[in-house]
């Protein structure tokens, strides 16, 4: 069932300090308009990259959908997200042309590299694992998805190397 | 045929083709463009469909036309100099040509392209090219002739043309019953939730030829008197939606769609592209419209049908994307040219999404009624690695596994329902040898029970309990009567589901367990994985004969299990291995053994 992917315990975090402002555009937009809860959700995800708090708040005084059901919408779909992620999310592809050229090698390469279980994210923020059903790239599979940039024909040494890579390039941003 | 006046180069840019480098060619290509050495025009397209030779690129010149492979960024300037400037034609990479000879590679033999007509030949983002190659033709020439939605909707049904979705209902009775149903206001849907793992033909599409899609949706709509066309497309198809969104904006620019479309008929027909959010049971119908009314995408029951009360309450017919495609030729080139292609009861062409173990893995449009075999041996060049053909997965987690011994099953609705496995979007998953069905099964079950909406207490609840009991096979805890459980879950869950995925989530344990038993049985009491997959069933030892003791194994076993002296035979201690397989892939001496 799909609400299982919300870890027992989890709350949807609160952070008051977030600046709201930048989605008054996207409201203005579907004011009125039915069917627009997913798209608010969508746009909110866009702009902080999770749902804070606050957004199912906001969504409700603004549409009069209850924060009950906005919340069971966000729970629904498995894009939506209710904790801050890592800078670079690494969408191992686990769809059936990749399963069966060993998809499951590349996620645990991925485990071990970078201490991290599907859907966490590194003390440092700057990686989260994902497991996803198909990227539709299956013919160049296994595949794996970070940023908008997808790689093809991984094994799991490949795999390591560019997360290696974007490490080195982060560090170095740093410096 | 257009006069060149300079040799044209064109990159196919797939979301497929970007992936192995195709957009870094592209960028080297407008450099090289640019330094102005060599003189051509550089354009793109989108998939052509050979996705085992991405990144593609084509010239152009006035010897005919090349299409070559493997174009990453540091061969192409070689590839430029040799073909352009030293008229040459480079055999080694080039995979197909309409230059002099004449011949054309294997993988386009045998394939008729009617819905991916345009894909990998024009530019997906001009509408002056996919004009050129009829787009917009046939809504014009409706509008224009004054043709009746009737006429319309006869030519769709005599053409035969079945939901290429999956479901395979005539697409022309589907439209005459949102066309009968009353009305002040009517939707037309594009389902391209492409969520079946293993296909992406629908991807492909969208990102090759747009234009055709929306044609095809304007036609259903004055078909069915509708005025408005929502796209539902997944939201991990980036590049899709963004070349559906510019066409979209083309066709509105130059009147063809909005208020009084071509400028003078009375009909007004207005699309947007509206972005799923990740759920694959979003494909059903009625789970789609509750997805765009902005609900959990829970199916609901059937009747009413969408045809009668869809989107908003209203009458709605929806479609899914290939099957759009292919309206517009229909009514172009009428339904008995559709009709030609196909057996009696299965019309027409299909797109297959080949994948898996399969030597030339990509899309391929061919007629329906052509057997497993020739797509896979003829189109697909075979298998890996000179490997054995075991299986073919048909239709993703609704579907089931052909096994080779009917690869001369025909690929039709009701010949490949009646092994047990449904024709689906046409993924094809080909498996050899080295593929576990039970872990095939296992990773489908996974699938459904995580994509389980959870409305239907059997198909929340049995999936899981299915999805355990081959977990526990698969770990070498297999009980004798597990089989027999498996199939009373099975049936239980087919028969008291509201919707398709329920109804079908337990085929691709059926039809495994059908054509492989033994494999099950070998789980359960030999405690063994035939194929070698199942990781805790695998026993590891070191053939002495082989072993040269170089040590590398016994340094690689991560729970030191593995002991010898150096130049010694070494020895894996049971107890203490957990298969991991480490020495296997490391030996360099073909010493260690699994079985």
């Amino acid at each position: 069932m799909r609400i299982n992917r919300i870890a027992v315990g989890e709350n949807i975090s609160l952070d008051q300090s977030l600046d709201m402002l930048p989605l008054e555009p996207v409201f203005k937009k579907y004011k009125n308009k039915h069917g627009s809860l997913i798209p608010l959700l969508q746009a909110a995800q866009t702009h902080f990259g999770y749902l804070p708090g606050q957004v199912f708040q906001m969504i409700a005084d603004e549409t009069g959908i209850p924060v009950a059901d906005i919340y069971g919408v966000a729970t629904f779909y498995a894009q939506f997200r209710l904790k801050p992620v890592g800078k670079n999310i690494i969408k191992v592809c686990h769809g059936t042309a990749c399963h069966v050229q060993n998809a499951n090698s590349i996620t645990e390469a991925m485990r071990n590299e970078l201490h991290l279980k599907d859907g966490e994210t590194t003390p440092d923020g700057l990686f989260t694992l994902e497991s996803v059903a198909c990227l539709g790239c299956c013919s160049l599979a296994p595949v794996m998805m970070i940023g908008d940039n997808t790689y093809g024909k991984l094994n799991g040494k490949s795999a390591v190397k560019i997360v290696r890579e974007i490490k080195m390039n982060a560090s170095v941003g740093k410096q | 045929m257009e006069i060149l006046t300079k040799p044209r180069v064109v990159v196919g840019l797939g979301s497929c083709g970007i992936a192995a480098g195709a957009a870094k060619t592209y960028d080297r290509l407008s450099a090289i463009k640019a330094a102005g050495i060599i003189d051509f025009e550089l354009s793109k397209t989108s998939c052509v469909g050979m996705c085992y030779k991405e990144p593609l690129v084509e010239i152009h010149d006035e010897r005919g036309w090349v299409m070559y492979g493997d174009m990453t960024e540091d061969r192409i300037q070689e590839i430029l100099n040799r073909h352009i400037v030293q008229k040459e034609t480079i055999e080694e990479f080039a995979v197909s040509t309409k230059s002099l000879n004449g011949s054309e590679d294997a993988f386009f033999e045998g394939q008729v392209r009617i819905a991916l007509r345009n894909c990998g030949h024009i530019d997906p983002e001009s509408l002056e090219q996919a004009e050129k190659h009829e787009a917009y033709q046939a809504i014009r020439s409706i509008l224009t002739t004054k043709k009746s939605s009737a006429d319309v909707i006869q030519t769709v049904l005599d053409s035969g043309l079945r939901g290429r979705g999956g479901g395979g209902f005539p697409t022309g009775l589907k439209w005459r019953f949102a066309a009968q149903s009353e009305g002040d206001e009517k939707y037309i849907i594009c389902n391209a939730d492409e969520g079946d793992p293993g296909a992406f033909m629908d991807r492909s599409l969208l990102e090759g030829d747009p234009h055709a899609v929306l044609e095809g949706m304007m036609i259903g709509g004055y078909s069915i008197g509708a005025s408005t066309g929502v796209i539902y497309c997944r939201a991990e198809y980036p590049l899709a939606i963004k070349r559906l969104n510019i066409a979209i904006a083309q066709a509105k620019a130059k009147g063809y769609l909005g208020e009084n479309v071509f400028g003078q008929s009375d009909f007004s027909f207005d699309i947007y592209v509206k972005e799923g959010a990740g759920a694959f049971v979003c494909g059903e119908e009625t789970a789609l419209i509750a997805s765009i009314e902005g609900q959990r995408g829970m199916p609901r029951k059937r009747p009413p049908f969408p045809a009668l009360s869809g989107l908003w309450q209203k009458p709605t017919n929806i479609n899914n994307v290939e099957t759009w495609a292919n309206i517009p030729w229909i009514i172009n080139h009428g339904a008995a040219a559709y009709a030609a292609y196909g057996t009696e009861k299965s019309k027409g062409t299909k797109v297959f999404a080949l994948t898996g173990k399969i030597l030339h893995g990509g899309l391929v449009e061919v007629p329906m009624g052509i057997t497993i075999n020739e797509i896979i041996f003829k189109l697909g060049g075979g298998i890996q690695n000179g490997k054995k053909f075991k299986a073919v997965q048909l239709g993703g987690p609704s579907g089931g596994c052909i096994p080779a011994e009917l690869g001369n099953t025909p690929v039709d609705y009701d010949s490949v329902n009646a092994t047990g496995a449904i024709m689906g979007s046409g993924g094809m998953v080909v498996m050899d040898e080295s593929t576990c069905m039970i872990d095939l099964a296992k990773f489908f079950l996974h699938f459904t029970q995580d994509e389980s909406c959870g409305k239907c207490t059997f198909c929340r609840i049995g999936t899981k309990r299915m999805l355990e009991i081959l977990e526990r096979i698969t770990e070498g805890k297999g009980e004798p009567d597990d089989i027999q459980k498996l199939e009373t879950l099975a049936y239980q869950i087919k028969n008291n589901s509201l919707c398709g995925l329920g109804q079908t989530a337990p085929n691709p344990v059926l039809t495994t367990l059908k054509y492989f038993r033994h494999e099950y049985e070998a789980h359960i009491f030999d405690k063994k994985c035939p194929a070698k997959v199942c990781k805790p069933l695998l026993h590891y030892s070191i053939d002495a004969e082989k072993c040269t003791g170089c040590t590398v194994c016994a340094k690689k076993c991560p729970v030191d299990a593995i002991n010898g002296d150096r130049k010694q035979t070494h020895i894996i201690n049971q107890a203490i291995c957990i298969q991991c397989g480490e020495c296997y892939t490391v030996c360099k001496f073909e010493a260690v053994m699994v079985d």
